[in-house]
This record gives C-alpha cells, sequence and structure tokens, in this order.
C-alpha cells in the first residue's frame, strides 16, 4: 500500500469519516472533525507512522490531505528508512 | 497493512450486523496488530458502539496533569479494551491539579473516580531544580527539595481526605542532561540526587497511605531512553513533552496499574513447552537436541524462565499444557541440566496429544479458578488463535519472532502486575502443593467427618490489623466463587469501615496438619438497631467445603447476640461464578425476608436461634486492631 493511501486510512480513523470520504481536496472545511485537536493527532500518527518529524511551520502548513501527502512523500525521500 | 484495512472493513460489517462478540473479537485483532495512534482512534470510535453490547469491566479514572495528555488517552482505552477493560476518562485542567486536589466541590470528586492518576511534570513542580539548577546555592537546592516534596505529601494527604479512589502519582524525572554535565556525577550533592531524594520521600508518603501507589516515571523515561523520550517542538507547540512514539509506552505504563485495579489479573499461568520453555521440540531433538543453557541460543528459554520463576514469589501460579509424549516432557522437566522451572513449580500439569482449550479449562478446575483467572503462554500463533476462540475468556499471551524478548514479554504484562504483596501471595505455590497432600488423604477416609477430625483445622478469627489490611481487600478483589455479595474494596474503604464503630471487618485464618492456608476468609457486618448485617461473607477456594465457613458464621451470630442484636441477615447476590454459595444462608437456618431482581435477603433469629459450630474446628479468637 503506497503512502497516500496509508494516510487517507489513518485521516479515516482519526477524523471518524469513511476512507472513500478523504480525498487529496479535503480540507479542515469540507471535513468537520478536522478541528486543532484533531490536527495534533493526524501530526502524531503521522510521526509514529512513518518515522518522520514535523517542524511547526511545517504543521501549520498542512491544508489539505494532498498537502499532507505531499510533505510526508518528500519527507520519506530526503531520508529513505 | 493491507490486512489491517480489511480487518476494518470486518469489524464494520459484524457491527452493521450487531454480530458484537466477532466484532469485539476482531477490534482486538487489529489492536494487537497495529497499536498505532490511527488506530486507536478506530478503536475507540467502534467500542463506543460496542460497549452496551459485550462484557467489559467498567472503570473510571481520572487524570490530573502538568501537560498534554489527550493523544495519549485513545491509545490507552484501546488498550484497556484489549484487557476487557471499558474505561472512562475525565482529564483535568492544566496545571489545575492543585485546586482541583483541594476543592471537594471539583469535578475530580464528582466523577467518583476508581482511579485518579496524577501526572505533573519534573518542570512543572519543580522548575528551579529543572532548569535553574546551576544558579542555586546548596541551601536553596535543600529548601526546594523540602517543598516539593511536602506539597506532594500534602495533595495526597488532602485527596485521600476527600476521596477512596486509588492514587497513582508520578514520581519526579531528572533532566536528560545534567546542569554541570560530567562533574554532576562527581558530586555529593548532585542534580540527579536531589530527585533520588524528592522520589524516596514520594515513596514514603504512599506507604503510609493506603492505595497510593508510586508510578517511577524516571524509570520508565530512562527505560525507553531520555533523549528519544523528549520531543521539544511539540512541548512548545502544543504543550506535550513526549514524542509521538513514545506515548504508547505511557499509556501501557499506566496499564500496569490500572489492570490489576481493575482486577483483571492473571491467578495462573500456563505455559507450552517446546519452542517456549526450551528451543526445540523435546520429542524430536532429545534431551541433548534442545536449546537450554547459559549460552547462545539457550539462554532466551533461561531468561524466560527466570522471569517466569519470578512471578511465583507475586502468589501466580504455573501450569503446563503441552502437546508431547508425557514421558518426553516430564524426562526434560526433572532432568535436564538448563531447567530452572521443575516439577514442583507447576501445580498442574497437562502433557497429551489433545487439543489445549479443554486442558485450560481442565487445569483451571483443578487449581479451583476461573478460566477468566488464566494467561495462556505459547510460541505458536496457531495454538493461540484456537484458544481465543474456544476459551475467550482466558488471557492469551502474544509472543514475538525473536526468543530473546520472550522474558521482557512476561516482565512487562499488565496481567501479572500486582500493586501490593501479601505473605499468602508469596507462599502460593507452597500452599497448592500442601493441597494435593490433602486431597490424597481425603481419599483415604470413609466419611467427611472423619477426614476432617484427621485433618485438625484451626481457625482463627481475628479484627482487621494494619498488617491484614491489604490482604483482606485483595480478598474482596478476587474471590468470586464462595462470595455471597461480590462487593469489591478497595484497602481504603476496609479502612474506613475498621474504624466506623458499627462496623466489623473480620478475617480468618485456617490451619491444618498439613500446613497453614493463611488468611482465607474475610466477613464484614454492619449493626443497625437490632440487626446486625453481613455485608460481605467470603472465602478462598483453597478451603471451600472444608466447615471453617460455619464456624465462621457461627462466630457471627454468637458476637452479633452479645451486642444485643435479634436478627443476623445478609443478601445473596448471585453472579456468574458464585454457586457455591448459594445455599450458604439456607443451610444455616436462615430464611428468606425480601426478595427483588438481584438476590435475595436472608435472615437468622438470633433470640431464636443460634448456629452450631462444628466440634473438628477448634476456634481461636485473636486481638485485632480495634
Amino acid at each position: 500500500m503506497n503512502v497516500s493511501d496509508q494516510i487517507r486510512t489513518m485521516a479515516s480513523d482519526i477524523f471518524g469519516v469513511p476512507a472513500d470520504k478523504i480525498t487529496p481536496t479535503s480540507t479542515p472545511e469540507t471535513i468537520e472533525t478536522w478541528d486543532s485537536i484533531q490536527h495534533l493527532n493526524l501530526v502524531l500518527a503521522l510521526e509514529e507512522k512513518f518515522g518522520v518529524q514535523l517542524s511547526p511551520e511545517e504543521i501549520e502548513q498542512m491544508k489539505s490531505i494532498g498537502d499532507v501527502i505531499k510533505l510526508v512523500e518528500g519527507k520519506l525521500q530526503a531520508a529513505p528508512s | 497493512m493491507t490486512k489491517e484495512i480489511a480487518l476494518r472493513g470486518d469489524i464494520d460489517s459484524l457491527l452493521e450486523a450487531s454480530q458484537w462478540n466477532p466484532a469485539a473479537t476482531r477490534l482486538g485483532e487489529l489492536w494487537r496488530a497495529d497499536s498505532s495512534s490511527a488506530t486507536a482512534a478506530f478503536v475507540v470510535s467502534r467500542l463506543e458502539k460496542l460497549r452496551d453490547q459485550i462484557s467489559l469491566v467498567p472503570f473510571r479514572l481520572a487524570i490530573l496533569r502538568s501537560f498534554t495528555v489527550e493523544p495519549i488517552v485513545p491509545l490507552l482505552r484501546a488498550e484497556a479494551f484489549s484487557f476487557g477493560i471499558d474505561l472512562s476518562v475525565h482529564i483535568g485542567d492544566f496545571n489545575a491539579y492543585a485546586q482541583e486536589i483541594l476543592d471537594s466541590e471539583s469535578w475530580l470528586y464528582r466523577f467518583r473516580p476508581n482511579a485518579v492518576i496524577l501526572a505533573v511534570e519534573t518542570l512543572a513542580i519543580a522548575p528551579d531544580l529543572w532548569q535553574d539548577y546551576a544558579h542555586l546555592s546548596e541551601e536553596c537546592v535543600k529548601q526546594a527539595a523540602q517543598r516539593v516534596s511536602e506539597s506532594l505529601a500534602q495533595y495526597l494527604r488532602e485527596f485521600r481526605g476527600r476521596s477512596q479512589a486509588a492514587l497513582i502519582v508520578h514520581n519526579l524525572e531528572q533532566p536528560a542532561q545534567a546542569a554541570f554535565g560530567v562533574l554532576d556525577a562527581q558530586l555529593v550533592q548532585s542534580q540527579s540526587e536531589v530527585f533520588e531524594r524528592i522520589n524516596r520521600n514520594l515513596v514514603a508518603a504512599t506507604s503510609q497511605m493506603r492505595g497510593a501507589y508510586v508510578l517511577d516515571y524516571d524509570a520508565l523515561v530512562a527505560r525507553n531512553g531520555r533523549l528519544r523520550w523528549h520531543d521539544e517542538r511539540k512541548w512548545l507547540i502544543a504543550r506535550l513533552p513526549i514524542a509521538a512514539d513514545q506515548m504508547i509506552h505511557l499509556a501501557r505504563e499506566w496499564m500496569r496499574f490500572l489492570v490489576p485495579l481493575a482486577g483483571k489479573t492473571a491467578k495462573a499461568l500456563v505455559v507450552d513447552l517446546d519452542n517456549t520453555l526450551w528451543g526445540g521440540v523435546i520429542g524430536e531433538d532429545g534431551m541433548n537436541g534442545i536449546k537450554l543453557s547459559a549460552d547462545y541460543p539457550g539462554a532466551a528459554y533461561q531468561a524466560l524462565q527466570r522471569a517466569i520463576l519470578d512471578l511465583t514469589r507475586k502468589g501466580i501460579l504455573l501450569a503446563i499444557c503441552s502437546k508431547n509424549n508425557p514421558e518426553d516432557a516430564i524426562d526434560a522437566l526433572e532432568n535436564h541440566p538448563g531447567m530452572l522451572l521443575r516439577p514442583k513449580h507447576f501445580a498442574a500439569t497437562r502433557i497429551s496429544w489433545n487439543d489445549k482449550s479443554p486442558g485450560l479449562r481442565e487445569i483451571a478446575a483443578e487449581l479451583n479458578i476461573g478460566v477468566d483467572s488464566l494467561a495462556f503462554l505459547d510460541d505458536n500463533p496457531f495454538e493461540r488463535e484456537q484458544v481465543r476462540g474456544a476459551v475467550p475468556q482466558v488471557m492469551v499471551i502474544d509472543l514475538p519472532e525473536d526468543p530473546l524478548q520472550y522474558a521482557a514479554v512476561i516482565r512487562n504484562h499488565p496481567g501479572f502486575e500486582r500493586l501490593t504483596l501479601s505473605a499468602e501471595d508469596q507462599q502460593r505455590t507452597t500452599f497448592y502443593a500442601e493441597q494435593r497432600e490433602r486431597s490424597q488423604a481425603e481419599q483415604k477416609f470413609q466419611s467427611k467427618e472423619d477426614f476432617y477430625r484427621f485433618l485438625e483445622q484451626e481457625a482463627e478469627i481475628a479484627s482487621v490489623t494494619p498488617a491484614t489490611l491489604a490482604r483482606i481487600s485483595q480478598l474482596t478483589q478476587k474471590t468470586n466463587q464462595f462470595n455471597v455479595t461480590t462487593r469489591r474494596y478497595g484497602e481504603p474503604q476496609i479502612s474506613a469501615m475498621a474504624e466506623n464503630p458499627s462496623c466489623q471487618v473480620l478475617s480468618i485464618r485456617v490451619r491444618d496438619r498439613f500446613g497453614d492456608h493463611g488468611l482465607v476468609g474475610v466477613s464484614i457486618t454492619r449493626d443497625e438497631g437490632e440487626t446486625c448485617e453481613i455485608d460481605s461473607f467470603l472465602l478462598s477456594c483453597r478451603v471451600i467445603g472444608r466447615t471453617v465457613e460455619t464456624a465462621l458464621l457461627a462466630h457471627l451470630a454468637d458476637q452479633a447476640a452479645a451486642r444485643g442484636c435479634k436478627r443476623l441477615v445478609g443478601w445473596f447476590l448471585p453472579t456468574k461464578k458464585n454457586a457455591p454459595a448459594r445455599e450458604f444462608y439456607k443451610q444455616h437456618g436462615f430464611e428468606v425476608a425480601t426478595e427483588n431482581s438481584d438476590g435475595a435477603l436472608w435472615s437468622l433469629d438470633l433470640t431464636r436461634q443460634r448456629i452450631a459450630s462444628p466440634e473438628w474446628v477448634k476456634v481461636v479468637t485473636a486481638k485485632g486492631g480495634k
């Protein structure tokens, strides 16, 4: 399973929304449960699952699922584990 | 990961079809396969649908804190679910723990928690010792240490004055980097020594208080690596000091307290033999072929045996359930030079080619405990799944691929945690060996009465004392079979009843010619006017059916009459397990006074009736604390 699908599953778990409702264009505006607490939970889940570290600036810039996927894929390519 | 996606789909379909128990089983499987934050969120949301449909132990936990614990709570609730506990959590405000403890009207007391965790970091309670240490005079350090110790002790006292809930207190962690660098280790009064001193004082404060326990947070952080534990960025942006991948370790450390507090402990560990207690298969590899020694690779199995042997000192019984030729296996148990566990350590043994699940049921029956008090250890995933399916109440322990990690699995398993240790716990293996001798003797007698006379039983009845309080509380929490009301009491509650002048908390200790059973029974009675009500009456399964229960009941009746009571009454509240006590009141001449959907209230008219104490039990009354 690729990174993008894994992230969609994680977002589905955390936001409590069916996985097929989560697309790269999903944002806090389209997902009602995506508040600041769940944003932190998503960050923690990403760091835990992919072994990456996200900076406060990067966390701030995660404004859609597409942003999240791009960010994590970039991190994984920079430092293959 | 693909498997886990499929599992999520299965779980939702099962929930949709109201297949609650299969859904719960798969949910447990998913959590074991992937104990991550995202999966925790999934587990918790599905648990909301399941919690009223399946049998879980409800448990209320309050967390008082100085840092963000919210992301750890789903991990904790998912972990609790995997132990059959439905955990409700209430979290206090940031750094409001002092007010919350001191205000009797605060949410903390209204929430009526079963347990409270006080999780305060060093930075919050001792910022000077944490970050300004280099600039403090010796006198300032001393004062700061005293200030911190005294405030912690005060919080404990204030809390206990308002609540009898169990209290779990984090001790103070020391900084990863000492202020003076390597010099710190050269100083008699070093920075790390200050924290050790505060932590020792905390142990002294909790040891004077019933139901208060120290969580060694400093050791927890050290064990996982101080530098890896912390995440400075998350601290600065979200007041979360713990790195994402370390949160599960805190959740699991909390569980090591909550599992025993919720009564979900294993009383016996049933082990497999081949590739579990030793490497290889005894029937094929033979005595010289199996791996079991102080060197690699046999050392992994010796380390596991050492961990298992340590459990016996906490009162946990051992048993064997193995598919083998009995002669081969017994030969290895008795004669292999690498074995640390020997036949005398096992209270029951099932070695055959039969399925393991009936074996486990037989072992539980032989040890006189419920199957839900058994833990099962087997390297073979197939056997584990078979047991999970056939006897879901058994606590099945998963083993990793690498045998070198086996011992740690046993040492970290919450089911084997004990928060207090009684003299009985440390001798339990001996008690069971004596029990086997008794059973053999019993066969030789024609009548039960002759056997009872031969036993020369002596029952010592005493009021609760500080020395017996922990054991009494433990018995109320663990005894399921001979227990008329199954009311569970923590040490603080027993202590409060002991101080109530209209309450009598008695214990019974039984000895016979084969040995000392230890403290095996408890009665709690309360006088109200001319009525003495039996709140609790329970006896450990070790002595059920040896008539000492009659001796204790006769004593209660005599004492109540001596205090001027005209009636001795007691509820029998039926549970799935307490059938052995069902006829207890009836057999002793009690009559039903009231009945409702919970059970029946039995009554004995003390002005007309007494209970005869069996002649073959010598009753000794000892002066207790009250």
